[in-house]
Protein backbone atom coordinates (compact mmCIF):
# COMPACT_ATOMS: atom_id res chain seq x y z
CA UNK A 1 0.00 0.00 0.00
CA UNK A 2 1.72 3.37 -0.88
CA UNK A 3 -0.21 7.01 -0.49
CA UNK A 4 0.94 9.90 -1.99
CA UNK A 5 -1.19 13.84 -1.18
CA UNK A 6 -1.47 16.54 -2.79
CA UNK A 7 -3.35 19.90 -1.81
CA UNK A 8 -6.17 22.07 -3.88
CA UNK A 9 -6.39 25.26 -2.24
CA UNK A 10 -7.52 24.61 1.75
CA UNK A 11 -8.46 21.05 0.92
CA UNK A 12 -5.89 18.09 1.10
CA UNK A 13 -6.21 15.28 -1.36
CA UNK A 14 -4.45 11.71 0.15
CA UNK A 15 -4.30 9.25 -2.57
CA UNK A 16 -3.94 5.65 -1.21
CA UNK A 17 -3.09 2.68 -3.88
CA UNK A 18 -3.44 -1.37 -4.17
CA UNK A 19 -4.98 -3.16 -1.15
CA UNK A 20 -6.09 -2.05 2.40
CA UNK A 21 -6.23 -5.26 4.39
CA UNK A 22 -5.14 -6.51 7.07
CA UNK A 23 -1.52 -6.38 6.41
CA UNK A 24 -1.73 -3.21 5.46
CA UNK A 25 -4.23 -1.12 7.48
CA UNK A 26 -1.89 -0.42 10.12
CA UNK A 27 0.24 1.01 7.39
CA UNK A 28 -2.34 2.99 5.72
CA UNK A 29 -3.31 4.45 9.41
CA UNK A 30 -0.29 5.37 10.15
CA UNK A 31 0.24 7.31 6.88
CA UNK A 32 -3.38 9.56 7.01
CA UNK A 33 -2.49 10.46 10.71
CA UNK A 34 -0.20 13.42 9.72
CA UNK A 35 -3.25 14.69 6.92
CA UNK A 36 -5.89 14.49 9.74
CA UNK A 37 -3.10 16.13 12.58
CA UNK A 38 -2.97 19.26 10.10
CA UNK A 39 -6.34 18.95 9.05
CA UNK A 40 -7.06 20.66 13.28
CA UNK A 41 -7.33 23.95 11.16
CA UNK A 42 -10.63 22.77 9.89
CA UNK A 43 -9.16 22.33 6.46
CA UNK A 44 -11.39 19.62 4.27
CA UNK A 45 -10.00 16.29 3.75
CA UNK A 46 -10.54 13.93 0.64
CA UNK A 47 -9.53 10.19 0.49
CA UNK A 48 -9.53 9.50 -3.05
CA UNK A 49 -9.58 5.80 -3.30
CA UNK A 50 -8.71 5.47 -7.03
CA UNK A 51 -5.90 3.17 -6.59
CA UNK A 52 -7.34 1.47 -4.01
CA UNK A 53 -7.93 -2.13 -5.66
CA UNK A 54 -9.89 -4.04 -2.58
CA UNK A 55 -10.65 -2.76 1.00
CA UNK A 56 -11.00 -5.05 4.17
CA UNK A 57 -13.14 -3.99 7.45
CA UNK A 58 -9.67 -3.42 8.99
CA UNK A 59 -9.17 -0.81 6.20
CA UNK A 60 -12.83 0.54 6.85
CA UNK A 61 -12.42 0.59 10.15
CA UNK A 62 -9.64 3.09 9.94
CA UNK A 63 -11.73 5.39 7.44
CA UNK A 64 -14.57 5.50 10.53
CA UNK A 65 -11.72 6.08 12.65
CA UNK A 66 -10.74 9.01 10.39
CA UNK A 67 -14.16 10.43 9.95
CA UNK A 68 -14.81 10.37 13.66
CA UNK A 69 -11.51 12.26 14.40
CA UNK A 70 -11.87 14.94 11.31
CA UNK A 71 -15.49 15.51 12.73
CA UNK A 72 -14.57 16.21 16.61
CA UNK A 73 -11.72 18.74 15.11
CA UNK A 74 -14.76 20.20 12.69
CA UNK A 75 -13.53 19.54 9.14
CA UNK A 76 -15.23 17.80 6.03
CA UNK A 77 -14.01 14.46 5.11
CA UNK A 78 -15.01 12.79 2.18
CA UNK A 79 -14.08 9.78 0.09
CA UNK A 80 -14.20 9.99 -3.59
CA UNK A 81 -13.20 7.57 -7.25
CA UNK A 82 -14.12 4.24 -5.59
CA UNK A 83 -13.27 1.29 -7.79
CA UNK A 84 -16.31 -0.70 -8.65
CA UNK A 85 -15.41 -3.91 -5.75
CA UNK A 86 -14.63 -1.40 -3.76
CA UNK A 87 -18.22 0.49 -4.22
CA UNK A 88 -19.85 -2.58 -3.76
CA UNK A 89 -17.84 -3.57 -0.41
CA UNK A 90 -19.26 0.11 0.58
CA UNK A 91 -22.91 -0.28 -0.38
CA UNK A 92 -22.56 -3.80 1.53
CA UNK A 93 -21.47 -2.58 4.46
CA UNK A 94 -23.60 0.60 4.35
CA UNK A 95 -20.36 2.52 4.68
CA UNK A 96 -21.55 4.22 1.77
CA UNK A 97 -24.53 5.60 4.80
CA UNK A 98 -22.08 7.36 7.27
CA UNK A 99 -19.42 8.70 5.24
CA UNK A 100 -19.68 11.33 2.45
CA UNK A 101 -19.21 9.50 -1.00
CA UNK A 102 -18.68 11.24 -3.82
CA UNK A 103 -17.98 9.39 -7.70
CA UNK A 104 -14.77 11.59 -8.72
CA UNK A 105 -12.58 14.07 -6.93
CA UNK A 106 -14.06 17.12 -8.92
CA UNK A 107 -17.59 16.20 -7.62
CA UNK A 108 -15.83 15.67 -3.87
CA UNK A 109 -13.92 19.17 -3.93
CA UNK A 110 -16.98 21.24 -5.57
CA UNK A 111 -18.56 19.38 -2.36
CA UNK A 112 -16.58 20.54 -0.21
CA UNK A 113 -14.59 23.94 -1.10
CA UNK A 114 -15.17 26.43 -3.90
CA UNK A 115 -11.33 27.37 -3.17
CA UNK A 116 -10.24 23.86 -4.00
CA UNK A 117 -12.06 23.25 -7.00
CA UNK A 118 -10.95 26.10 -8.78
CA UNK A 119 -7.29 25.01 -8.09
CA UNK A 120 -8.10 21.64 -9.11
CA UNK A 121 -9.61 23.10 -12.68
CA UNK A 122 -6.47 25.37 -12.81
CA UNK A 123 -3.79 22.78 -12.49
CA UNK B 1 -23.55 -34.65 11.19
CA UNK B 2 -26.39 -32.57 11.44
CA UNK B 3 -26.76 -29.21 12.38
CA UNK B 4 -30.65 -28.01 12.96
CA UNK B 5 -31.67 -24.32 13.81
CA UNK B 6 -34.22 -24.03 16.19
CA UNK B 7 -34.25 -20.28 16.81
CA UNK B 8 -32.20 -17.40 14.79
CA UNK B 9 -33.20 -14.02 15.69
CA UNK B 10 -30.74 -12.38 18.24
CA UNK B 11 -31.93 -10.09 21.01
CA UNK B 12 -35.85 -10.97 21.54
CA UNK B 13 -37.61 -13.19 19.68
CA UNK B 14 -40.47 -11.73 16.66
CA UNK B 15 -43.41 -12.91 14.99
CA UNK B 16 -44.66 -11.91 11.95
CA UNK B 17 -47.40 -9.74 11.25
CA UNK B 18 -50.76 -9.67 9.90
CA UNK B 19 -49.24 -7.65 7.24
CA UNK B 20 -46.64 -9.21 6.48
CA UNK B 21 -48.68 -12.96 6.04
CA UNK B 22 -51.13 -10.43 3.28
CA UNK B 23 -48.10 -9.21 1.51
CA UNK B 24 -46.57 -12.73 1.45
CA UNK B 25 -50.15 -14.41 0.00
CA UNK B 26 -50.58 -11.35 -2.45
CA UNK B 27 -47.24 -11.70 -4.10
CA UNK B 28 -47.97 -15.20 -3.98
CA UNK B 29 -50.87 -15.54 -5.82
CA UNK B 30 -50.18 -12.77 -8.44
CA UNK B 31 -47.18 -14.99 -8.90
CA UNK B 32 -49.19 -17.97 -9.34
CA UNK B 33 -52.51 -16.35 -11.60
CA UNK B 34 -52.81 -18.43 -14.63
CA UNK B 35 -50.20 -21.43 -13.39
CA UNK B 36 -53.23 -24.02 -13.13
CA UNK B 37 -52.02 -24.89 -9.65
CA UNK B 38 -55.54 -27.29 -9.54
CA UNK B 39 -53.90 -29.86 -6.73
CA UNK B 40 -52.19 -29.76 -3.54
CA UNK B 41 -49.16 -31.04 -5.28
CA UNK B 42 -48.87 -28.47 -8.13
CA UNK B 43 -49.16 -25.77 -5.91
CA UNK B 44 -46.74 -26.86 -3.17
CA UNK B 45 -44.06 -27.10 -5.93
CA UNK B 46 -45.15 -23.82 -6.94
CA UNK B 47 -44.45 -22.80 -3.32
CA UNK B 48 -40.67 -25.27 -2.76
CA UNK B 49 -39.08 -24.17 -6.43
CA UNK B 50 -40.37 -21.04 -7.70
CA UNK B 51 -41.56 -18.33 -5.28
CA UNK B 52 -38.40 -16.59 -3.63
CA UNK B 53 -37.44 -17.88 0.00
CA UNK B 54 -38.90 -14.43 1.92
CA UNK B 55 -42.40 -15.08 -0.06
CA UNK B 56 -42.77 -18.75 0.70
CA UNK B 57 -41.17 -19.21 4.15
CA UNK B 58 -40.15 -16.59 6.99
CA UNK B 59 -36.73 -16.73 8.70
CA UNK B 60 -38.90 -17.03 11.45
CA UNK B 61 -38.24 -15.57 15.15
CA UNK B 62 -37.05 -17.77 18.18
CA UNK B 63 -34.16 -16.81 20.06
CA UNK B 64 -30.77 -18.72 19.72
CA UNK B 65 -31.11 -22.81 20.08
CA UNK B 66 -28.86 -25.07 17.80
CA UNK B 67 -28.69 -28.62 17.66
CA UNK B 68 -25.98 -30.41 16.92
CA UNK B 69 -26.93 -34.05 15.99
CA UNK B 70 -23.97 -36.68 15.83
CA UNK B 71 -26.64 -39.55 15.62
CA UNK B 72 -25.56 -40.26 19.06
CA UNK B 73 -28.67 -40.91 21.69
CA UNK B 74 -27.92 -38.08 23.36
CA UNK B 75 -29.13 -34.24 22.42
CA UNK B 76 -26.20 -31.75 21.78
CA UNK B 77 -27.72 -28.24 21.78
CA UNK B 78 -26.07 -24.56 21.36
CA UNK B 79 -28.21 -22.12 23.80
CA UNK B 80 -31.60 -22.22 25.67
CA UNK B 81 -33.81 -19.84 23.80
CA UNK B 82 -36.99 -19.76 22.94
CA UNK B 83 -36.26 -21.96 19.82
CA UNK B 84 -35.19 -24.72 22.95
CA UNK B 85 -39.71 -24.52 23.26
CA UNK B 86 -40.38 -26.01 20.04
CA UNK B 87 -37.04 -28.56 20.14
CA UNK B 88 -38.68 -30.00 23.37
CA UNK B 89 -42.01 -30.26 22.68
CA UNK B 90 -40.96 -31.78 19.27
CA UNK B 91 -38.46 -34.17 21.44
CA UNK B 92 -41.46 -35.43 23.70
CA UNK B 93 -43.99 -35.77 20.58
CA UNK B 94 -41.40 -37.82 18.74
CA UNK B 95 -39.70 -40.05 21.79
CA UNK B 96 -41.75 -39.74 24.43
CA UNK B 97 -41.94 -38.43 27.92
CA UNK B 98 -38.65 -39.62 28.98
CA UNK B 99 -35.51 -41.21 28.71
CA UNK B 100 -33.75 -38.42 27.21
CA UNK B 101 -30.29 -36.88 27.91
CA UNK B 102 -29.58 -32.84 27.04
CA UNK B 103 -25.79 -31.82 26.76
CA UNK B 104 -26.05 -27.58 26.54
CA UNK B 105 -23.45 -25.62 25.68
CA UNK B 106 -24.75 -22.17 26.95
CA UNK B 107 -22.85 -18.88 24.96
CA UNK B 108 -23.62 -16.60 27.78
CA UNK B 109 -26.62 -15.37 30.47
CA UNK B 110 -27.99 -12.68 28.32
CA UNK B 111 -32.47 -13.47 28.50
CA UNK B 112 -32.57 -14.10 24.71
CA UNK B 113 -30.56 -17.05 25.01
CA UNK B 114 -31.92 -18.57 28.22
CA UNK B 115 -35.97 -17.70 28.19
CA UNK B 116 -36.50 -20.94 26.46
CA UNK B 117 -35.86 -22.89 29.53
CA UNK B 118 -38.68 -22.33 31.68
CA UNK B 119 -40.91 -24.13 28.99
CA UNK B 120 -38.29 -26.78 27.78
CA UNK B 121 -40.91 -28.98 28.97
CA UNK B 122 -38.50 -31.81 29.08
CA UNK B 123 -37.15 -30.18 31.99
CA UNK B 124 -40.21 -30.54 34.00
CA UNK B 125 -40.93 -34.36 33.21
CA UNK B 126 -38.94 -36.44 35.69
CA UNK B 127 -36.46 -39.92 34.06
CA UNK B 128 -34.76 -36.95 31.96
CA UNK B 129 -31.37 -35.19 32.02
CA UNK B 130 -29.95 -32.26 31.25
CA UNK B 131 -26.47 -31.05 31.71
CA UNK B 132 -25.95 -27.23 31.18
CA UNK B 133 -22.69 -26.39 30.05
CA UNK B 134 -21.06 -22.43 30.42
CA UNK B 135 -17.81 -20.71 31.08
CA UNK B 136 -19.73 -17.93 33.70
CA UNK B 137 -19.66 -17.81 36.96
CA UNK B 138 -23.09 -17.45 37.64
CA UNK B 139 -24.51 -20.46 35.22
CA UNK B 140 -26.59 -21.66 37.44
CA UNK B 141 -27.82 -18.93 39.38
CA UNK B 142 -29.42 -17.35 36.29
CA UNK B 143 -31.48 -20.42 35.11
CA UNK B 144 -32.82 -20.42 39.24
CA UNK B 145 -33.36 -16.73 39.15
CA UNK B 146 -35.18 -16.95 35.89
CA UNK B 147 -37.55 -19.77 36.99
CA UNK B 148 -38.54 -18.08 40.28
CA UNK B 149 -40.64 -14.84 41.49
CA UNK B 150 -41.62 -12.64 40.51
CA UNK B 151 -40.24 -13.74 36.94
CA UNK B 152 -42.06 -17.26 36.60
CA UNK B 153 -44.61 -18.64 38.17
CA UNK B 154 -43.22 -22.25 38.51
CA UNK B 155 -40.08 -22.51 40.49
CA UNK B 156 -37.10 -24.24 39.21
CA UNK B 157 -37.09 -27.01 42.18
CA UNK B 158 -40.35 -28.10 40.63
CA UNK B 159 -38.32 -28.90 37.52
CA UNK B 160 -38.62 -33.30 37.65
CA UNK B 161 -35.52 -33.88 35.40
CA UNK B 162 -32.40 -34.16 36.65
CA UNK B 163 -30.65 -31.34 36.06
CA UNK B 164 -26.92 -30.32 36.04
CA UNK B 165 -24.97 -27.24 35.91
CA UNK B 166 -21.28 -27.88 34.90
CA UNK B 167 -18.51 -25.46 34.37
CA UNK B 168 -16.01 -25.16 31.68
CA UNK B 169 -12.62 -23.56 31.35
CA UNK B 170 -12.18 -21.88 27.81
CA UNK B 171 -8.80 -22.93 25.90
CA UNK B 172 -9.35 -26.41 26.84
CA UNK B 173 -10.98 -29.40 25.20
CA UNK B 174 -13.86 -31.42 26.77
CA UNK B 175 -15.18 -34.59 25.40
CA UNK B 176 -18.80 -34.77 25.72
CA UNK B 177 -21.54 -36.87 24.01
CA UNK B 178 -19.01 -38.02 21.51
CA UNK B 179 -17.97 -34.39 20.82
CA UNK B 180 -14.64 -32.60 21.16
CA UNK B 181 -15.69 -29.21 22.94
CA UNK B 182 -13.50 -26.46 23.09
CA UNK B 183 -14.44 -22.70 24.63
CA UNK B 184 -13.12 -19.40 23.34
CA UNK B 185 -14.29 -16.04 25.37
CA UNK B 186 -15.57 -13.59 22.88
CA UNK B 187 -15.96 -10.09 23.09
CA UNK B 188 -20.05 -8.92 24.31
CA UNK B 189 -21.51 -7.37 27.52
CA UNK B 190 -20.27 -9.61 30.41
CA UNK B 191 -18.56 -12.00 28.31
CA UNK B 192 -19.94 -14.48 25.57
CA UNK B 193 -18.40 -17.85 24.73
CA UNK B 194 -17.31 -19.40 21.45
CA UNK B 195 -17.70 -22.85 21.22
CA UNK B 196 -15.63 -25.27 18.64
CA UNK B 197 -17.13 -28.59 18.27
CA UNK B 198 -15.65 -31.58 16.42
CA UNK B 199 -17.01 -35.20 15.74
CA UNK B 200 -16.13 -37.48 13.18
CA UNK B 201 -13.65 -35.28 10.92
CA UNK B 202 -16.34 -32.47 10.68
CA UNK B 203 -16.32 -29.15 12.84
CA UNK B 204 -19.05 -26.80 13.55
CA UNK B 205 -18.25 -23.25 15.54
CA UNK B 206 -20.83 -21.31 17.22
CA UNK B 207 -20.10 -18.23 17.47
CA UNK B 208 -22.91 -15.80 18.73
CA UNK B 209 -23.00 -12.63 20.27
CA UNK B 210 -19.21 -11.65 19.65
CA UNK B 211 -18.19 -8.17 18.76
CA UNK B 212 -15.43 -8.61 16.25
CA UNK B 213 -13.27 -5.10 16.55
CA UNK B 214 -10.57 -6.00 14.09
CA UNK B 215 -8.33 -3.42 16.39
CA UNK B 216 -5.94 -6.10 17.65
CA UNK B 217 -4.24 -8.30 14.91
CA UNK B 218 -3.67 -11.02 17.85
CA UNK B 219 -7.13 -11.45 18.09
CA UNK B 220 -8.17 -11.80 14.68
CA UNK B 221 -5.53 -14.34 14.55
CA UNK B 222 -6.85 -16.05 17.57
CA UNK B 223 -10.53 -16.28 16.12
CA UNK B 224 -9.39 -16.94 13.08
CA UNK B 225 -7.83 -19.97 14.36
CA UNK B 226 -10.54 -20.98 16.42
CA UNK B 227 -12.41 -21.13 12.73
CA UNK B 228 -9.47 -22.80 11.49
CA UNK B 229 -11.09 -25.39 8.14
CA UNK B 230 -14.47 -25.18 10.25
CA UNK B 231 -16.88 -26.92 7.86
CA UNK B 232 -19.44 -24.69 9.70
CA UNK B 233 -19.06 -21.45 10.83
CA UNK B 234 -22.47 -20.05 13.12
CA UNK B 235 -21.74 -16.32 12.92
CA UNK B 236 -23.12 -13.32 14.65
CA UNK B 237 -24.00 -11.34 12.07
CA UNK B 238 -26.58 -8.79 13.52
CA UNK B 239 -25.67 -5.92 12.22
CA UNK B 240 -24.23 -3.75 8.94
CA UNK B 241 -19.98 -3.28 9.15
CA UNK B 242 -21.00 0.65 9.60
CA UNK B 243 -22.82 0.20 12.36
CA UNK B 244 -20.88 -2.24 14.48
CA UNK B 245 -18.25 0.47 14.34
CA UNK B 246 -19.69 3.49 14.66
CA UNK B 247 -23.47 4.04 16.69
CA UNK B 248 -23.37 0.21 17.95
CA UNK B 249 -19.78 -0.34 18.70
CA UNK B 250 -19.59 -2.08 22.21
CA UNK B 251 -23.29 -3.66 21.36
CA UNK B 252 -21.61 -6.97 21.15
CA UNK B 253 -22.42 -7.77 17.64
CA UNK B 254 -20.77 -8.30 14.15
CA UNK B 255 -21.38 -8.17 10.44
CA UNK B 256 -21.43 -10.37 7.53
CA UNK B 257 -18.31 -8.40 6.30
CA UNK B 258 -16.63 -10.05 9.07
CA UNK B 259 -18.46 -12.95 8.83
CA UNK B 260 -16.87 -13.64 5.43
CA UNK B 261 -13.32 -12.50 5.43
CA UNK B 262 -12.93 -14.66 8.97
CA UNK B 263 -13.95 -17.74 7.08
CA UNK B 264 -11.95 -16.51 3.98
CA UNK B 265 -9.18 -15.93 6.05
CA UNK B 266 -9.70 -19.45 8.44
CA UNK B 267 -10.79 -21.34 5.11
CA UNK B 268 -14.14 -22.14 6.76
CA UNK B 269 -16.36 -24.13 4.28
CA UNK B 270 -19.72 -22.50 5.50
CA UNK B 271 -20.80 -19.64 6.80
CA UNK B 272 -23.98 -19.13 8.43
CA UNK B 273 -25.36 -15.64 9.46
CA UNK B 274 -26.70 -15.74 13.02
CA UNK B 275 -28.66 -14.01 15.52
CA UNK B 276 -30.57 -11.75 13.02
CA UNK B 277 -31.38 -8.22 13.54
CA UNK B 278 -34.78 -8.13 15.11
CA UNK B 279 -36.06 -5.31 13.27
CA UNK B 280 -35.21 -6.84 9.93
CA UNK B 281 -38.27 -8.78 7.94
CA UNK B 282 -37.84 -11.65 5.50
CA UNK B 283 -37.48 -9.67 2.38
CA UNK B 284 -34.43 -7.63 4.55
CA UNK B 285 -32.52 -10.53 5.80
CA UNK B 286 -33.00 -12.31 2.11
CA UNK B 287 -31.29 -8.98 0.85
CA UNK B 288 -28.42 -9.57 3.63
CA UNK B 289 -28.04 -13.23 2.02
CA UNK B 290 -27.44 -12.51 -1.75
CA UNK B 291 -25.16 -9.41 -0.16
CA UNK B 292 -22.88 -11.59 1.26
CA UNK B 293 -22.95 -14.26 -1.27
CA UNK B 294 -21.90 -11.23 -3.51
CA UNK B 295 -19.45 -10.04 -1.43
CA UNK B 296 -17.76 -13.35 -0.86
CA UNK B 297 -17.96 -13.60 -4.87
CA UNK B 298 -16.10 -11.03 -5.57
CA UNK B 299 -13.29 -10.90 -3.06
CA UNK B 300 -12.72 -14.25 -2.85
CA UNK B 301 -9.67 -15.65 -3.49
CA UNK B 302 -8.29 -19.34 -3.97
CA UNK B 303 -11.10 -20.87 -1.24
CA UNK B 304 -15.21 -20.48 -1.78
CA UNK B 305 -16.91 -19.98 1.26
CA UNK B 306 -20.58 -21.35 1.09
CA UNK B 307 -23.17 -18.90 2.50
CA UNK B 308 -26.15 -19.28 4.54
CA UNK B 309 -28.69 -17.24 6.39
CA UNK B 310 -30.14 -19.32 9.49
CA UNK B 311 -33.88 -19.94 9.17
CA UNK B 312 -36.20 -22.02 11.82
CA UNK B 313 -36.50 -25.20 10.88
CA UNK B 314 -32.92 -24.84 8.96
CA UNK B 315 -30.88 -28.49 8.38
CA UNK B 316 -27.68 -28.42 7.28
CA UNK B 317 -26.02 -31.75 6.80
CA UNK B 318 -21.91 -32.00 7.10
Amino acid sequence: MELVSKRFADTAVVLPRGRIDHATAEQFKAALAPHLASAAARDPLVIDLTGVEYISSVGLRVLMLASKQAKAQGCALAVCGLQPVVREIFEISRFNLVLQVFPSLREALAALSTEALAAFGAA
Amino acid sequence: MLVRFWGTRGSIPVAMTSAEVKRKLVTALVAAAGRGLDTPGKARAFVEWELDFSVSHTFGGNSSCVQIDTGGPDYVLCDLGSGARVLGNNVLATGGPSGHRFHVFMSHLHWDHIMGFPFFMPAYLPGNHVRIYGCHDGLEEAFRRQNAAPSFPVDFSRMGARIEFVRLEPERDYEVAGLRVRAKRQHHGGDSYGYRLEHDGKVVVYSTDSEHKQDDPEQVKAFVEFFREADLVIFDAQYSLADAISVKEDWGHSSNVVGVEMCQLARAQRLCLYHHEPIFDDERIATLLAETRRLEEITRGDHRVEVHAAYDGLEITL
